[in-house]
């Protein structure tokens, strides 16, 4: 049987690290973590690009010397049995130190030597220097940090499972490195004075401003606070799209309806849609120069006015563009009450009004807590449509970027906006849980439910058709508006039919040298296709494996393990940015103007969705499977390898086409780490708007959209539908023992 | 070609075994051996901790205190993939994306053996459980009985130093359980297998094993072979789940060596003593040992209450002097009727109750 030591896991780790130390740049390499220039330019003897032990030898950087140390002691513990309390030491010590150390030595010296003025009084100045950490510095850090894990693991942790050690052991530190770090980041930097001084004044100053919380617009006509119009419109969206989303919901379910699959259908937009592309639909209807405001003035002579600039544009665009996503959790709960209660409850005599008061709509109320916090954070972290439709009226999201970006450069400021923000979503995170305790999942049985739902009442389901019919038709409208746009000369004023956006943004000429992708698009848009599609497989693994943790595994501090993998889900993305810019900007992790940066964001941004997917998904495979394989003498990589995933091919695929959509249509975290060389499709569009440039930003939205229309679309065909309806339920349950 | 499984059969030793999930304790200090080669049941009701042993033999628990033994190794801190000990599950959880051969040749493949060689295995494997040729197929195109077959062959095949069933027949239906707990004793008996088998069906339980544990609340009540639990139940709790028992109240008159003669509300018996002294004991009587007579005579009076028809025998309630009895009649063809007036005399499936 498998009664394998973990002898050739140490060494191999230790080699792995070794590998870092003597072979490959210690130090980020310029021209990218791609670029293999550097092969051919130096290496091994240019400083630049020198593996460690070169740098050592040649005199520089004495502090690493210790790592060196650290990547040959492990040598102790090879041969020697795993249940010696001395092997486990060993390697708990070692790898736990090192690591330690390779951080630690990162943080204190920098760019300009010592990081922390102390050190350099003590010390004397270091007269030395370094930067980002690169290959060398990853593997062996690498190295040791799985080294640790191997000491845990013989330590009898998790049942001495080396793998799922290390499993638990990467995704915390790089949860803690990508999420804790970052905004942590942000707190220091925001108890930071201008000149980098620790002062928790400061931070009063900041935060403490009427700018932030004034409420002259209660008595004045001057503007509120940005955290008042920011909590505002929150509150604002998530309850009209909580409302709108049930609204369709029970159309869906409840009645007769015939156009429900169109209802359904419009679900994908918004996944597919980057956000502000609805807001720049609203300037062409109902801009001042709005094909409707037009139409309106010649017809009735309705003055145009500027109304859709601000607080309400703004809360028309985030309804139109999140009311699909409370729909979409809103089904699922709207389903999972179970007629048979409803039909338990008629026969107590109660009428289809009461039942729906009394029964249906408490059964549902987990679902319209998720749906108030979906709307409610994605209003918060909406960067596009305020920064289109705003006007005057400013929330946390614009006020963070305008003091990063803008000529104020105020990282302080900043800061203490962003922690508003936060601060924002996580009281609605945490008022939610505390809400629904930890019953929140409606339960849909396998069991062959029969019954039939019990229809509207009458006049509310006139209400709800005469709110749900005009809104469904705007949405196609906006989207006509939006496919039509782009072959228009110019909006409002030539409606001559045109390719002329097209050939702006996607123009291929054929010049001297070949075929040359003229189109001011092309760059960013092959950007945003490679780096989704590299996000998307890491999105899709790490989610994946982190359910299977939090599913299958039982290990010590595993609440605390699911709520740091799942507050990420909370914050903010124009706050991950912020933090991303702040934490990455300086080595030891010099990552910004990367595209390694987009790569990171978007995997831990998206990482809840795919965490949930495949919560979703194993908790449908009967746990007596893993189990059997394991007696069965596989170990528990063989078992995710040969009897998880092969299971949960649907869901594994399902992940991959979201988190790749996703990337494509995020805009709020990008936009703080986009870089010349890598521009995302969003924020290149995003900017095309401020130019006026409309034309061709609505033909390249158009374009985005029917690509992603596409994925989705082979995606549908390559797992087949896959509705959580009542009778299919049975279907999608894959128990031990086949149907 | 000859078939040769289970050569490695080994003894599994409890010793003050405790699994407590945080401030559930669900296995209480229980101590117990399986010999080498025997086939032993756990049994009891639902709750009791049963399944959790099993899966600390299995190692897919691990034991808060207490020593487990498989053979003379001490596999207590050992997770279930490096344990020599294969389970068959309720669900069989057969993998559904795999073939019936390729189920039963997993445990080879993932511990490195070639595919041929694995296969071939896998087809001596199905052979012995009687389903030749059906390796080529999915798991969903075989009938429940022959699902439950394919998970004990790819148990099996692994020749495991112990083999652990948990409730492998609850998914089949009254007649397929029978011939089908037939056939795994006689798997069990020809190639000498260690099997620890739980079930909370009683009658299972007597009619397979070399040796029956009872369990309530975490802990064992019993154990013993299927006789000796029937016939001399330390208690009531035992006396009355193995097996319906009618417990009454009684006096010893007189105890002779192994014997006693023991006093039932008069009648009086004779039954081993279990080396209880002369005073008031508690009986347990079993239902056929009830026996009524409509023809007078010595005993006590009593009065049919109750009566059902359940084809090969009776059942009646009856009143009498020492409570209510419930009682068994193979006499099918001349049933009495409620209000009967009957003599009650007493067979000799009587047993003191010790504790
Ligand atoms: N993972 C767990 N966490 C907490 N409590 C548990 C866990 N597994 C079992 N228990 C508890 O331990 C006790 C024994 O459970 P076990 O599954 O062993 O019962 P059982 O005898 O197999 O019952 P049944 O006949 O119903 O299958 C029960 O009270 C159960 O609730
Ligand atoms: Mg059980």
């Amino acid at each position: 049987m498998n009664g394998l030591g973990i002898g050739r896991y140490v060494l191999g780790w230790q080699l792995v690290g070794l590998a870092g130390f003597l072979l490959l740049p210690w130090y980020a390499v310029e021209d990218g973590f791609w670029g293999f220039g550097w092969l051919f330019d130096g290496y091994p003897f240019d400083p630049d690009y020198a593996p460690a032990i070169v740098l050592l030898l040649q005199g520089a950087k004495p502090w690493l010397w210790p790592i060196a140390g650290f990547l040959l002691l492990p040598a102790l513990a090879l041969g020697r049995p795993s249940t010696e309390r001395f092997t486990q030491n060993v390697l708990l010590l070692v790898g736990g130190l090192g690591v330690a150390y390779i951080l630690g030595q990162g943080f204190t010296v920098g760019l300009r030597g010592w990081n922390a003025g102390f050190l350099e009084a003590w010390y004397g100045p270091l007269g030395d220097r370094q930067f980002g950490m690169g290959y060398g510095a990853l593997l062996a850090g690498t190295g040791l940090f799985f080294l640790f894990t191997l000491g845990c693991a013989a330590r009898g942790a998790v049942n001495g499972d080396g793998f799922v050690v290390g499993s638990i052991g990467l995704i915390v530190m790089v949860v803690a490195l990508f999420i804790f770090f970052p905004v942590a980041r942000i707190l220091i930097s925001a108890l930071q004075t201008n000149e980098g001084l620790f002062s928790l004044a400061a931070l009063l100053d900041k935060l403490l401003t009427g700018k932030i919380w004034g409420l002259d617009c209660v008595y004045s006509h001057r503007a509120c606070g940005v955290a008042w119009n920011s909590l505002a419109l929150a509150v604002a969206v998530g309850a009209g799209t909580t409302l709108l989303g049930l609204a369709f919901a029970l159309v869906v379910t409840r009645t007769g309806f015939p156009a429900k699959r169109l209802f359904r259908g419009l679900t994908v937009l918004p996944i597919i849609t980057p956000p502000f592309v609805i807001g720049l639909a609203l300037i062409l209807l109902f801009g001042q120069s709005g094909a409707i405001t037009q139409f309106l003035e010649a017809a009735f002579g309705i003055p145009a006015s500027r109304w859709l600039y601000g607080f309400s544009g703004v809360w028309l665009a985030q309804m139109l563009a999140f009311t699909p996503i409370a729909f979409l959790v809103l089904i699922g709960v709207v389903e999972g009450v179970s007629p048979s209660v409803e039909e338990a409850a008629q026969t107590l005599r109660a009428d289809a009004w009461t039942t729906l008061r009394t029964v249906s709509l408490p059964l549902m109320r987990p679902g319209l807590a998720n749906a108030f916090l979906l709307g409610f954070i994605e209003s918060m972290a909406d960067f596009g449509n305020p920064m289109v439709l705003g006007g005057n009226f400013n929330v946390l999201s614009t006020e963070i970027f305008f003091a990063i970006v803008g000529a104020q450069y105020d990282q302080g400021r900043a800061s203490v906006l962003a922690l508003v923000l936060l601060f924002f979503t996580l009281l609605a995170f945490y008022a939610q849980r505390r809400w629904l305790g930890r019953k929140s999942y409606t339960s849909v049985t396998g069991k062959g439910d029969a019954g039939i739902a019990v229809p509207l009442p009458g006049r509310f389901a006139t209400l709800i058709f005469g709110v749900t019919i005009p809104w469904a038709v705007m949405t196609a409208v906006l989207y006509a508006t939006i496919l039509f746009g782009g072959f228009v000369n110019l909006w409002g004023l030539d409606h001559t039919l045109t390719l002329r956006h097209y050939i702006d943004a996607f123009g291929i000429t054929v010049g001297d040298h070949g075929w040359v992708w003229s189109g001011g698009a092309w760059n960013s848009f092959f950007t945003t296709i490679a780096i989704s599609a590299i996000s998307a497989p890491l999105t899709a693994a790490i989610g994946l494996l982190t359910a299977y943790l939090l599913v299958r595994q039982r290990f010590l501090g595993k609440q605390a393990f699911e709520f740091g993998t799942m507050l990420s889900f909370a914050i903010p993305g124009t706050v991950i940015g912020v933090s991303y810019v702040l934490a990455f900007n300086v080595p030891p992790l010099e990552l910004t103007g990367t595209g390694i940066i987009l790569v990171i964001s978007f995997v831990f941004r998206n990482m809840p969705v795919g965490v949930r997917a495949g919560i979703a998904s194993m908790s449908q495979l009967d746990s007596s499977l893993d189990e059997a394989s394991l007696t069965l003498g596989a170990s528990s990589w063989q078992t995710i390898r040969r009897v998880v995933l092969p299971l949960m091919r649907p869901a594994i695929l399902a992940a991959l086409v979201y988190s790749f959509v996703r990337a494509m249509t995020a805009i709020s975290a990008v936009i703080f780490l986009v870089s010349a060389e890598y521009d995302m499709a969003t924020a290149y569009i995003l900017g095309r708007v401020e130019n006026n440039d409309y034309g061709l930003s609505i033909a390249y939205s158009s374009v985005l959209i029917v690509i992603m229309f596409v994925a989705i679309l082979l995606l549908q065909l390559l797992v087949g539908e896959r509705r959580l309806g009542r009778r299919s339920a049975a279907k999608l349950e894959i128990g031990g023992q086949p149907a | 070609m000859t078939v040769s499984f289970g050569g490695r059969a080994s003894s599994v030793r409890f010793e003050g075994v405790t699994k407590a999930f945080g401030e559930v304790v669900a296995v209480n200090a229980i101590s117990f051996v399986v010999e080498a080669g025997s086939l032993a049941t756990l049994l009891g009701p639902s709750g009791c901790g049963k399944t959790t042993t099993l899966r600390l033999v299995a190692g897919l628990e691990l034991a808060t205190a207490g020593r487990i033994l498989i053979g003379d190794d001490d596999v207590t801190g050992l997770p279930a993939t490096r344990r020599d000990v294969s389970m068959v599950f309720q669900s069989y959880a057969l993998f559904p994306h795999m073939t019936v051969i390729e189920n039963v040749a997993y445990g080879f493949v993932v511990s490195g053996t070639p595919k041929a060689e694995a296969h071939a295995k896998a087809e001596l494997g199905l052979e012995l459980v009687g389903l030749k040729g059906y390796g080529p197929r999915l798991p969903s195109e075989l009938s429940g009985g022959q699902q439950q077959r394919v998970a004990v062959a790819r148990a099996l095949v692994l020749e495991p130093q112990v083999l652990l069933f948990d409730e492998p027949l609850s998914n089949l239906d009254a007649k397929l359980r029978r011939r089908v707990r037939e056939e795994i004793r006689d798997i069990q008996q020809s190639l000498g297998l260690t099997v620890v088998y739980v079930t909370h069906d009683q009658e299972e339980a007597l009619a397979v094993s070399d040796k029956v544990i009872v369990m309530r609340n975490a802990e064992i009540a019993q154990e013993g072979k299927p006789r000796e639990l029937y016939e001399q139940p330390a208690d009531r709790f035992v006396a009355d789940f193995i097996g319906d028992a009618n417990m009454v109240s009684a006096d010893i008159l007189s105890v002779d060596g192994t014997h006693a003669r023991v006093s039932i509300g008069g009648v009086e018996v004779q039954v081993p003593s279990r080396g209880l002294p002369v005073g008031p004991v508690q009986t347990a009587i079993r239902p056929e040992s009830v026996l009524l007579d409509t023809q007078g005579g010595e005993g006590l009076a009593g009065t049919v209450l109750k009566t059902a028809y359940l084809g090969k025998h009776m059942e009646y309630t009856v009143d009498s002097p020492v409570g209510e009895l419930f009682v068994v009649d193979e006499r099918v063809h001349a049933p009495l009727a409620p209000g009967t007036g009957v003599t009650i005399r007493f067979g000799d499936r009587i047993a003191l109750v010790v504790g």
